[in-house]
């Protein structure tokens, strides 16, 4: 019986037998459709899928002319901070653009938390100016709202992750609504500055991180963004495929927002006036690449067939299919774009 | 780089940044995006990934390229030419002309 190597969720190689590929395909499909409420992949699809898993050579690519456009979360901060390649940001847009050729590319700080860039904005926006002046792609300032920031020591409200556990419900709720308060004022005063620097976006990066308060901030955040500078582009990046209900009982124009699927976050943040939709769903590294990678794309066909805005799937490391590895195997990865391309029809990685 | 090479536009090297550019100022979906490019360039969508054709393109519009020509527009020069071309207004561009007083009294 042949077989074929493809990987486990957390980048391990393994053979697995077409048989065995089809069955976990399949079971990919079905536990997708089952939490998410969203329609199954039809048959054709899933055939065309295990194509794409089991394609000769190491590396595979989209049908010419299904080429998709690229944007990035710390993208200018992979070769500074995390390759630890002493290079100026700004220089570090330029190699991205002229020898990386991303589409695009937004500048970071190392904390990646717009608490964290507020206090030392002055000292960001510089960069972003020499990025404008020398860059042809367009180049998006990012960070987190990160929620979690806002509670004491080091920030000013309670901490419901320690309220909760003591039965303190109601506080734990007002904790995260206070929080809400000011990672909108925060994200929206440095979104100003960055505006004011020339940037030609607005990251807001794995919103709902610390759950459906840190969602909600970045959907007010959005709203005020627009509303200040209509000419400013935001995209708003989920954290996870299904939003935490850490207080609950939040909502956004009458829909409550934890416990939504990819499908319905993307159209809150088309309502909050978002350009672009990152979508994620996470990979379970003890399941294999056909399952993961089918899971993947149950979920995203059903937020593109809804979506106004273009949807730019999350592929980094543990999300979209790509296995939680530190250094994620192009044989995967490309196969993972490859089908969330042609049969997911993502509009942007 | 892996996705850059299997299954995204390339940037510059191509009309990678001109089709990102309609998606985050219009909100454009990925097909429409590329049409209303191509459709600015005269060419088809397909062709808008095809880096030896749009090498051509950029040096005759001015868009910059990964490898610029001696005399070529670069940065902020070929932002304006973009701006022009795709009917955009991008913001690096718009507070230049402001920083440099180019908006004042029609110059």
């Amino acid at each position: 019986m042949s077989e074929f190597f493809t990987r486990m969720g957390d980048g391990a190689g393994v053979y697995m037998t077409a048989e065995e590929i089809r069955e976990d395909i399949l079971k990919g499909v079905k536990d997708a459709a089952d939490r998410g409420k969203v329609p199954e992949l039809t048959q054709e699809e899933m055939d065309y899928l295990y194509q794409i898993i089991t394609m000769p050579g190491n590396i595979v690519g989209v049908e010419r002319g299904r080429e998709v456009v690229s944007t990035s979360d710390s993208g200018s901060c992979k070769i500074t901070y995390h390759a630890n390649i002493a290079m100026e940001r700004s220089m570090a847009v330029l190699v991205s653009e002229k020898v990386l050729g991303a589409d695009s590319v937004d500048i970071g700080n190392m904390d990646y938390s717009y608490k964290a860039v507020k206090q030392i904005v002055h000292n960001e926006t510089p960069v972003m100016e020499l990025a404008q002046l020398n860059a042809v792609m367009p180049v998006l300032y990012g960070s987190m709202p990160n929620l979690g920031l806002y509670t004491k020591p080091d920030g000013p409200v309670e901490n419901w992750s320690e309220l909760l556990p003591l039965a303190k419900i109601s506080e734990a709720r007002a904790a995260q609504e206070e929080a809400v308060e000011h990672a909108v004022r925060d994200i929206v005063f440095v979104a100003g500055e960055m505006y004011e620097a020339g940037a030609d976006g607005i990251n807001l990066d794995t919103c709902g991180a610390s759950g459906d308060a840190d969602f909600l901030a970045g959907l007010l955040a959005t709203e005020k963004i627009k509303e200040k500078y209509p000419d400013l582009g935001v995209e708003f990046g989920a954290a996870g495929e299904f939003v935490l209900g850490m207080h609950g009982k939040l909502e956004y124009d009458g829909t409550k927002i934890a416990g939504l699927y990819p499908h319905k976050q993307v159209k809150l943040a088309e309502k909050a006036g978002a350009n672009i939709f990152g979508a994620v769903v996470n990979t379970n590294t003890n399941m294999s690449f056909p399952w993961n990678i089918a899971r993947t794309v149950t979920f995203l066909k059903a937020c593109t067939a809804v979506a106004t805005i273009p949807v730019h799937v999350n592929v980094g490391m543990g999300v979209g299919g790509i296995p939680m590895s530190e250094i994620p195997p192009i044989d995967v990865v490309t196969r993972a774009d490859k089908a969330l391309i042609e049969i997911g029809k993502a509009d942007g990685l | 780089m892996a996705h850059a090479v299997s299954s995204c536009m390339s940037g510059i090297r191509t009309a990678g940044d001109l089709v990102l550019r309609m998606q985050l100022a219009k909100s454009m979906k990925i097909d429409a995006a590329k049409q209303y490019v191509a459709d600015k360039l005269g060419v088809k969508p397909i062709d808008l990934s095809d880096s030896d054709l749009m090498a051509e393109i950029r040096a005759k519009h001015g868009f910059g390229r990964s490898f610029d020509l001696n005399k070529s527009p670069k940065g902020i020069e070929a932002k304006f030419n973009i701006a022009r071309k795709l009917g955009i207004k991008i913001n690096s561009v718009e507070l230049f002309m402001a920083r440099a007083g180019l908006n004042k009294g029609g110059a």
